[in-house]
Order: C-alpha cells, then structure tokens, then sequence
C-alpha cells in the first residue's frame, strides 16, 4: 500500500504510553489496538489527551513511555521512513494558495515522486472520492467542506498504512458535517485502511467507527464495538458522556436458541440475543438510538420485541433530539427521541409509556460479579 | 530654503555626470551591505528558526540576549571590532582593519541579531498545527524548516529589510573599522559625514538621495518577493 512498501493495512498497538509535560502525566494508556484495515475512533472531551494519543500513535510526537508497533514491528518515532508510513488530516485542511492538483500531490512531491506519476496518482485519487476534474481548481476558491475533502484526498493519495484523522469536520457547519461524516464513513470502510479518528461528537465517531474508546483524563475508560461502549457504558462519566443509561443487572432465566430471557431484579423480563447459559448474571443494556416510545398500550406486538412499561424520570434537549430516562422495576433506560415524537406524545417528566426495542438490539455481557463459569 | 536647492541641483549634476568615484562609492556600498546582509541572514535566519520553533529552558534568555543585541550602537560594535581587528588584537594577525572586510565583520554584527530577532518572531508565529500537518504528510526536517520558513516569509523578509536597511544606513561601526579611505573604504554614509565637514553640501546631498533610492529599490524588490510563493491560506 505505502511507499515504504507496506501491502497490506497492518495492526497498529500502543503499549504503555506515557506523555508526561511538566511532571503532569497528560497521557497514560496501558493499551490500545487499532485492527487492521478499521477504524477506531476516539472520543472525548476537550484536554482528554485525544489528539496526544493520535500525535503518539503517528509517530508525530515521541511518548515519555511505550512503544507503538504496526504488526508486531516496533517503530521507531525518529525515522522518517516510519514517518512515511502514516498521513494524518487536521482541524484546519491548512492548504496552500494553489491548484487542488498541487495541494493533493504535496506529500508524493516531499516523496520526490516524479511529476508525471504524482499527477496519475493525483487524479486517480480524485476519481475514487467521487470528485474527478479538480485538478485545475484553486485550491483557495473551495468552500471548508470541500477543502477538507481535498486535504482527506492530499492524505489518502500517500496509501498509508496507517491513516489520523483529526477532528477533521469540526470546523464544518452542522449540515455539512452529517453529510461529510456519512461521506467519510463509507470512504474509509471502503477503502480497508487503518484509521485513527479523533472526534468529541459522539454521533460522528458512531457512524464512522468500527471500534470505539472513551478517553478521559489520559486515559482509555472504555472500549470495544461502538454498540457495546453505548450499551454497557463502563461507569457513570462514561455513561453521562454518552448521553447513555448504566448497564442494568439480570439473571438469564431462558435461552431459547440464542434468544435469553433476563429477569432483572424488579421482576421485569427483558428479551436479548446471546449466547450466555440459563442462571448466568448478566449486565445489559441498549443503545438509546435503538429505544422507540409509544403510548402505554399503544403499540403492537411484535415477536422479537421487548415492550416494557416504563415511567420518564426525565427529559432532556440534546441538540435536535431529547434524551429521555427511563425507570422500570430494576431495569434504568435511555432513550433518544425527536422532539416531534415528545411533542405528539406529550411525553413529561412523571409519564408511564411504552418502551419498545428489538431482542438484537440488547448487548449482553456476563456480569463482573458472576462467579459461575459461562 | 536656498541651500536645499542648490544641493540638490549640485546632487542631480552629480549623479549624471558619470563620475567613476561617485559610482565606485555607491557599489563599495552595495558590496559591503549586501554581503553583510547575506552573511546575517545565513545565520541569523537558521537562529531565529530554532528560536521561533524550539522549547528549551533558557530560551527565554537567549531571545532576550537576541532582542538586546538588536539595538546595540553601531559606534559600540564598530568598537568591539576594531580591538579584535587591531594589531594587538586576537585578530590582528589578519591584517583587515581599514579594508572592506572588517567593515562586512562589523556590518555582520550589527544585522546579524536584527536578522534572528525578527526571524524568531515570524518564526514562532507560524502555528504549531502546521507544522504538525507538514510532518505528518512525511516532511523530512529541513522540508518542515523550509515549509515554515516559506509560511513566514513575510517576516522573515522584514527582517532582511531591516537588516539591510540597518547597514546600508548606519555609519559609526564602518568610520571606525573602515576609516573612510577615499577610493578604498568611502561608502555612501561616511562620505555624507566627510563632505557635510567640508561644506560640500550639494554632493552630501547627492549620496543621501542615493542613499534613499537603494533603499526604497531594495525594499521594493524584497517587498514584491515578501508577497508572492507559497503559502497556507486555509
């Protein structure tokens, strides 16, 4: 894939990295694993140490401690051969005053790959993003979301085998920021690239990633498939962050070819997908994009489908959506409706309603505290 | 106001005269002065780059030391390097003193911390997102300096007006290492100082209307390069 002769996008690891600054330890993560060919994405707040973990990870900044090893081959942060190996795409697409054509082959010129190869490799990169014929344009007459597509295309052209992304829609209007988080998202699964993408929106990181962290304070506290971390927040900050509910405690009372039935402590039934055995303790949970509200006794049954009677313990605006928690005997959710659903079920805080979701749509996990063997 | 006219009219006589002493003047001046300037910058620029771009303790005080040695008197420098130039000087052995070469020196040290101070502040304002950017799409070391130094080229040309504008103009460091030899050490600043002693006013004229057209040429031509190249925009 990369110029150094990479075929094929490899596992990059970070293992005990440190950055410390001024005796303040602004990173520490025991471990982190981006698999190959994916894309992980890392989220959290403002001076969680995001952008530090990306800089290390690519090689742009030396960790006080640690190694980062693409496939099992230790790199070394001082080679600009490593160097080569990774592309990286900023906040600001930081283009320089000329053509499209020269902004994207800016990083084959620094390769001193010949004029005529940069502008195949130019245009056919170009192509593959769905805007062929750009070539020619200022590059200072592009809008911000087309500036960043060429800044995506300058990083992408280089075939990285490892690929930053940055917050890199972070300076785009809403609008154009859900268009290009879909666009990016169906660009990078398509092109089978290792990525590493820094975002505090929790909506963008979902829809691009097939792996998801949780970063605070330095540190990774939580981790795994984007329905798993939304599901199963690993402790309240992470759940409060994510705009999600804590996992609910259960015992699986009935496995029925993959289908278990969870019997919380309130005596409520839950239906999920797993495969964890009959008396097993379980924690679970569902992502609130996944909840549907209903009026009490309003909706239809459907095979499959859990409909739990629930009570809103409270609402609250969240953009163009409201988040809404739920309480029903030993079981907490968190649902995430539009506020036309609100408003045409005049949902308030007090308000028995209908929760509906899905059996697949329960992450199950066995409970930490279980002592019996699975 | 009638002997402002009368030199000036005595300048322009002089100037289309074809004098080969006026013009052996104006280019020992331009000789001494752009070589200074060129000497500074080769390493005035790499100091204000490592300045402008580097985190050390102690870095502080050196921008300080820079900044100060920014406004030092030309008559002081033009001192410290006619000891060092003298016979009994360390660099005596070298027999350069009243020659065009101890004036470069002296010249070399005055422009040399106008250079790096200004370097390091258009250095330093060129954000560290860029650089990161320029590295992270494989930039070896010297292409990260060139890119930023590209990026602050409005400042860094500044600095070489200054630095230029600084020498060209500035008399007490060349009189006293150059001596203001007739045909061998004259430049256009201490000729002004020797014909204003001996009342010819309309030919001091003449070097300082010279004097500003180099100036205004020069700068004219860096500004016009200051504006143009390569550069970040977004």
């Amino acid at each position: 894939m990369s110029d150094s002769g990479t075929n094929s996008a490899p596992r990059v690891v970070g293992r005990d990295l440190t950055v410390v600054y001024h005796k303040r330890t602004v990173l520490d993560v025991g471990s982190v694993t981006i698999p190959a060919g994916k894309t992980y994405a890392l989220l959290g707040s403002s001076g969680a140490g995001k952008s530090t973990l990306m800089r290390v990870l690519g090689m742009l900044e030396r960790p006080s401690t640690g190694t980062v090893t693409f496939d099992d081959e230790v790199l070394d942060a001082g080679s600009l051969s490593t160097r080569r190996r990774i592309a990286a795409v900023f906040q600001k697409p930081h283009l320089m005053r000329g053509t499209v054509e020269d902004n994207v082959a800016y990083g084959l010129k620094l390769r001193g790959i010949h004029r005529d190869e940069r502008a195949r490799r130019v245009r056919e990169q170009l192509e593959r993003m769905g805007i062929p014929g750009w070539e020619k344009r200022s590059a200072l007459t592009l809008s911000g979301g087309e500036a960043q597509r060429v800044a995506l295309a300058r990083a992408l052209v280089l075939q990285p085998d490892l690929l930053l992304l940055d917050e890199p829609l972070s300076y785009l209007d809403p609008l154009l920021r859900r268009q290009l988080t879909v666009e990016f998202g169906e660009l990078l699964a398509n092109q089978h690239l290792t990525t590493l993408y820094v975002t505090h929106d929790r909506d963008e990181a979902v829809q691009v990633a097939d792996h998801l962290g949780v970063m605070r304070d330095g540190q990774i506290v939580a981790e795994g498939a984007p329905d798993e971390v939304l599901a199963l927040p690993s402790d309240v900050w992470v759940a409060e962050f994510l705009d999600a509910e804590m996992p609910s405690v259960g015992i699986v009372e009935q496995n029925d070819g993959g289908v278990l039935r969870i019997r919380c402590a309130g005596e409520t039934a839950v239906l999920a997908e797993g495969e964890l055995p009959v008396g097993e303790e379980c924690i679970f949970g569902v992502r609130p994009e996944d909840i549907a509200l209903s009026p009490v006794n309003g909706g239809t049954h459907r095979l499959g489908y859990n409909q739990l009677e629930a009570r809103i313990i409270e609402l609250r605006p969240n953009g163009s959506m409201v988040s809404v928690r739920l309480a029903a005997p030993g079981l907490r959710l968190g649902a995430a409706a539009a506020r036309s659903t609100v408003r045409a079920l005049g949902l308030c805080e007090g308000q028995p309603v209908m929760a509906e979701f899905a059996a697949g749509a329960v992450v199950t996990r066995k409970s930490p505290n279980s002592s019996s063997v699975s | 106001m009638g002997v402002y006219s009368t030199a000036v009219g005595d300048a322009l006589r002089l100037l289309v005269s074809g004098s080969s002493e006026v013009y052996d003047i104006i280019w020992l001046s331009l000789q001494v002065s752009g070589t200074a300037t060129l000497l500074a910058c080769l390493v005035g620029i790499p100091i204000g780059y490592f300045l402008g771009i580097s985190r050390f303790a102690g870095r502080g005080a050196l921008i300080v030391l820079v900044n100060t040695a920014m406004g030092l008197p030309p008559v002081v420098v033009g001192l410290f390097v006619y000891m060092a130039l003298s016979r009994s000087g360390p660099l005596g052995f070298m027999e350069i003193l009243f020659t065009p070469p101890a004036m470069i020196i002296a010249q070399v040290m005055l422009a040399t911390p106008l250079i790096a101070g200004v370097s390091t502040a258009a250095v330093a304002s060129v954000s560290r997102e860029l650089r990161i950017q320029v590295r992270a799409l494989g930039a070896s070391r010297l292409q990260e300096a060139i890119a930023v130094l590209k990026e602050s080229r409005r400042g860094i040309f500044a600095a070489v007006i200054a630095g230029f504008g600084g020498v060209i103009s500035e008399v007490g460091a060349v009189s006293m290492v150059g001596g203001a030899i007739q045909g061998a050490t004259m430049v256009m600043t201490t000729a002004i100082q020797f014909d204003v002693r001996r009342g010819q006013f309309g030919l001091a004229m003449s070097w300082a209307m010279v004097l500003i057209g180099i100036v205004i040429v020069v700068n004219v031509v860096l500004t016009t390069m200051q504006n143009s190249g390569v550069t970040y925009e977004r």
